[in-house]
């Protein structure tokens, strides 16, 4: 139980996805190398943000760190546990420190249950308070996240997308958790109805001392929100740093190519043979060397074959690229 | 493609091993002595024992079972206690006729249904939807062994037109041949005819609410191109499916179709041998009805993948 | 408005089920009763229906019928329902039962639905609770198969996801969250099974091996009657319509239902 600085300290997390093929048995024929030996740390009360493209691997490490998925490999530790090796029993016990807040406003509440019944149910499961004081906290949320407490006998399907995405985060706040995994929690929503979102966890942070992980594609909002920033490609971090240096001084090639958004296409340099349709290249076959040298426009030959370690260049700024590290 | 078959008919075979064994297993389900069901009422305690060594019935269960899957192996499937000869062969001489009648009604269901279906899904909501549905709503409410009677009363006993049962071998004529199956094949394949319109009209519904259709139907195209070009082969695909049904449908239906206009047909043979407990034909019969089952479904799946791109790279 | 095809069926339905549990005043004979002096008799303001072979009313035994016949239906769709859905469940849920299961269901409805039945039945003797065995074996693959695939849908959903991740049992994600997002197909799938158990009982009375006399059926009706096409085509005439209407009622509901359903099914997960 150290009281240190970090809440959560992630050290080097694997999560290898089995390729299985065959009707009778389940021959492994490769993996998916969702999320390839990645490090970082969260502070206690603040936010880190997990950027990148689809399928590099940000969603699969939300659902590690609140082990809705298994790690293949490495340590997820959360205030001294670590919560890919601990027993069942104590894991269960854990879960109420660290929880989630889904994308999906529309599949993320049972259609069949009241707001009621979907807010409470933490309580429920870990038989927290009697029927009345649930009730009472369930109200007590639901103020929190700015609605109204007799919303609570309603039904999802009475409300609109933002309202539904408050009615996920009064559930996720349910069991007083420390960690809050946020995955793409606006990206469903309007633009209008995001910004409502956002200062509405901004607020809850401060008032109730929060730590979030936030992942999103969009880094407009993820400025807003974070305090510091990775950024993820094909499984791997590439940059992480506080978000005044990502923004004003991004120093990898591919953060500095999201920012500026020009898609990256050099004739000039010769393409390794892409084996899915689509830009980014299959994490069931990474490229040798730095992950990004097939769309690099900067790649050199030892890109190709050694891969750059995530290393601090400055003032904790990390990146992992040769031509920055030299 | 051909990778595909090969999975495709792979994936049967646990499926036929456990119709093979559950066929097998009925035997074991009879309360008290087969033996003794087998021999009848009347049997003395001589005949029973007979029965029983005749059946192999004193042996232990994976032994007999082995025998018969030894024999199965070989096309033999036992002996009938009944009718004195050989499961297999009793089953030979019924098959073409319950065949013929479900290829004739399943031609008849086909050539009414899918139109029918059609039809109705091209003028959706007006009177001739209504009508059609509610023809094929009533049909598939109507049990058919009773339409069956009810067109025996009507066509054979009050109009005198058509035989009120017993099978007319074609050699002995085209018209008596056809007339002993008239009334059958109607039985069977009007209720079939219904399940087929609902689903044709459901499928093509949906296939006719896509935006390819308003796309061919803006480039001027006539509605019977529409429909033929476009709309019926992306439609085609789960009729096909429910072919595989229709087909177990009729092969259920010929059981009490073939009791009801007595024709000496599979069906049949199944019904007597059940009510009379002539085990080696229930069990030869279940296989073989069972297997054909698997078979049409077999073909019905590859029949999709000529039909459906998609499905052949899953 | 779109409820229509819903409640006609239902009161369809209703009517044929008040038929069978007021048969005792809406009677006007005793239905077991042999009158030898009244065979074959035609419809009539004495006998609505006819009498039999034996004298006995039609009219009275078709209500009677009801009995028997619907029960026998009902009893069927309560037991497909519980087998079904648990093995639905299981089947959708755990990963490792599912090929197993699946096979065998796949297995059991390779036959022809009346032909094991048929067989089961005769296996196990001619008795009622033996034909309601019988159909619910033979229909129970139907039913899990359902089951399975709104499981397989539902497993995925997000709102399940978040059950887990609070620490949920599986038992209670199965019965808390995945079966009541279940239910709709089931229902729909559950009246057209009473509808082809109604007319499945009916076959196999008629071929011989449905419920022992002297309680009538639908089936057993018409099974006595078919002899005596030519002299009295009543008596397989009337349980015939009464088994059409039946089955039409259940068939108009399962329709409805999916009309119901199907809107709100939309609304709700996506």
């Amino acid at each position: 139980m150290t009281a240190g600085r970090n809440l959560v300290e992630v050290e080097n997390l694997v999560k290898h996805f089995p390729i299985r093929k065959g009707f009778f048995s389940s021959r492994v024929t490769g993996y998916v190398q969702a999320v390839d030996d990645i490090s970082f740390t969260v502070a206690r009360g603040e936010t880190l943000g997990l950027v990148g493209e689809s399928g590099c691997g940000k969603s699969t490490t939300g659902r590690l760190l609140i082990r809705l998925l298994d790690p293949t490999s490495g340590r997820i530790m959360l205030n001294g546990a670590d919560l890919a090796h601990i027993p069942p029993e104590e894991l269960r016990t854990r879960r109420r420190d660290v929880q989630i807040i889904f994308q999906d406003p529309f599949s993320s509440l049972n259609p069949r249950k009241t707001v009621e019944g979907i807010i409470a149910e933490p309580l429920i499961v870990h038989r927290i308070g009697t029927k009345a004081e649930r009730q009472a906290r369930v109200a007590e949320l639901l103020k929190l996240v700015g609605l109204a407490p007799d919303h609570a006998r309603r039904y999802p399907h009475e409300f609109s997308g933002g309202q539904r995405q408050r009615i996920g985060i009064a559930r996720a706040l349910a069991l007083n958790p420390k960690f809050i995994v946020c995955d793409e929690p606006v990206s469903a929503l309007d633009v209008s109805i995001q910004a409502q979102i956002i200062n509405l966890m901004r607020d809850l942070q401060k008032d109730l001392g929060l730590t979030y992980l936030f992942i999103s594609h969009n880094l407009a909002v993820v400025r807003h929100i974070a305090d510091r920033v990775a950024v993820m490609y094909l499984g791997k971090i590439v940059e992480m740093t506080d978000k005044h240096s990502l923004y004003e001084s991004p120093k990898h090639p591919y953060t500095q190519a999201l920012l500026s958004a020009i898609p990256i296409a050099n004739p000039d340099r010769r393409r390794q043979r892409v084996v899915l349709t689509g830009d980014v290249p299959s994490p069931m076959a990474p490229p040798k060397g730095c992950r990004f040298n097939t769309r690099c426009p900067l790649a050199e030959q030892r890109c190709r074959e050694i891969e750059p370690p995530l290393v601090d260049v400055g003032g904790g700024h990390k990146v992992a690229c040769h031509l920055v590290t030299r | 493609m051909g990778r595909y078959i090969v999975q495709r008919v792979l994936a049967a075979f646990p499926v036929l091993l456990i119709v093979t064994l559950i066929s097998f297993c009925i035997m074991q389900l009879v309360p008290g002595d087969p033996a003794v069901v087998m021999a009848g009422p009347q049997a003395t305690a001589k005949e029973v024992e007979q029965v029983r060594v005749q059946l192999g019935l004193d042996k232990p269960f994976l032994t007999q079972l082995g025998t018969w899957l030894y024999g199965l192996l070989q096309g033999d499937l036992g002996r009938s206690i009944l009718l004195g000869r050989g499961v297999s062969q009793a089953i030979g001489e019924r098959l073409p006729i319950t065949l013929t009648l479900a290829l004739l009604s399943f031609l008849l269901t086909v050539a009414i249904g899918i139109p029918a279906g059609i039809i109705a899904a091209l003028k959706q909501n007006t009177w001739i939807d209504q009508a059609v549905m509610t023809v094929a709503l009533i049909g598939v409410s109507l049990p058919n062994f009773w339409l069956g009677l009810m067109l025996i009363i009507f066509f054979s006993v009050v109009l005198d037109l058509l035989p009120a049962g017993g099978y007319v071998t074609l050699s002995q004529g085209f018209w008596p041949w056809f007339k002993s199956l008239l009334l059958p094949t109607l039985s069977l394949g009007l209720l079939q005819m219904g399940l087929l319109a609902r689903i044709t009209r459901s499928t093509m519904l949906e296939v006719l609410r896509q935006d390819y259709i308003r796309t061919a139907r803006a480039k001027g195209l006539p509605t019977f191109k529409v429909v033929a070009k476009h709309a019926f082969k992306n439609a085609l695909i789960p009729i096909v499916t429910i072919i595989g049904i229709i087909f177990s449908l009729l092969l259920t239906g010929s059981v009490v179709i073939e009791t009801v206009y007595s024709l000496p047909g599979l069906g049949r043979l199944l019904a007597t041998s059940i009510f009379s407990r002539d085990y080696p034909v229930i069990q030869g019969g279940l296989l073989l009805t069972a297997a054909m089952f698997v078979g049409i479904n077999l073909l019905v799946d590859v029949l999709y993948a000529f039909l459906d791109p998609r499905v052949r790279y899953d | 408005m779109r409820h229509r095809l819903f409640v006609t069926g239902l009161t369809l339905l209703m009517l044929m089920v008040l038929m069978g549990i007021l048969a005792d005043l809406i009677a006007t004979h005793n239905p077991v009763q042999v009158r030898a002096r009244f065979r074959f008799r035609p419809p009539s303001l004495d006998n609505f229906f006819g009498t039999d072979n034996f004298g006995r009313d039609i009219y009275t035994r078709v209500v009677y019928g009801a009995r028997l016949s619907i029960s026998i239906g009902f009893a069927v769709v309560l037991l497909t329902a519980i087998a079904g859905t648990v093995i639905g469940l299981l089947s959708g849920y755990i990963r490792r039962l599912d090929n197993f299961l699946m096979r065998v269901m796949d297995a059991l409805m390779a036959f022809p639905t009346i032909i094991l039945a048929l067989a089961l039945a005769a296996a196990l003797g001619p008795s009622t609770i033996n034909i309601v065995v019988a159909l619910s074996t033979v229909y129970t693959p139907r039913v899990a198969r359902v089951v399975r695939a709104s499981v397989l849908v539902v497993r995925e959903a997000d709102y399940v996801q978040a059950a887990r991740a609070v620490g949920a049992s599986n038992l209670r994600i199965m019965l808390e969250h995945i079966l009541p997002n279940s239910m709709a197909p089931l229902m729909i799938q559950l009246s057209f099974i009473f509808a082809y158990a109604v007319i499945a009982e009916a076959v196999l009375s008629f071929l011989g091996v449905g419920p022992p006399p002297p309680t009538p059926s639908w089936g057993s009706i018409i099974a006595e009657g078919k002899d005596y096409i030519r002299e009295a085509a009543w008596i397989t005439l009337f349980p015939g319509i009464a088994i059409a209407m039946t089955v039409l009622g259940l068939n108009l509901l399962g329709d409805g239902l999916r009309d119901v359903l199907d809107p709100r099914m939309n609304v709700d997960s996506r």
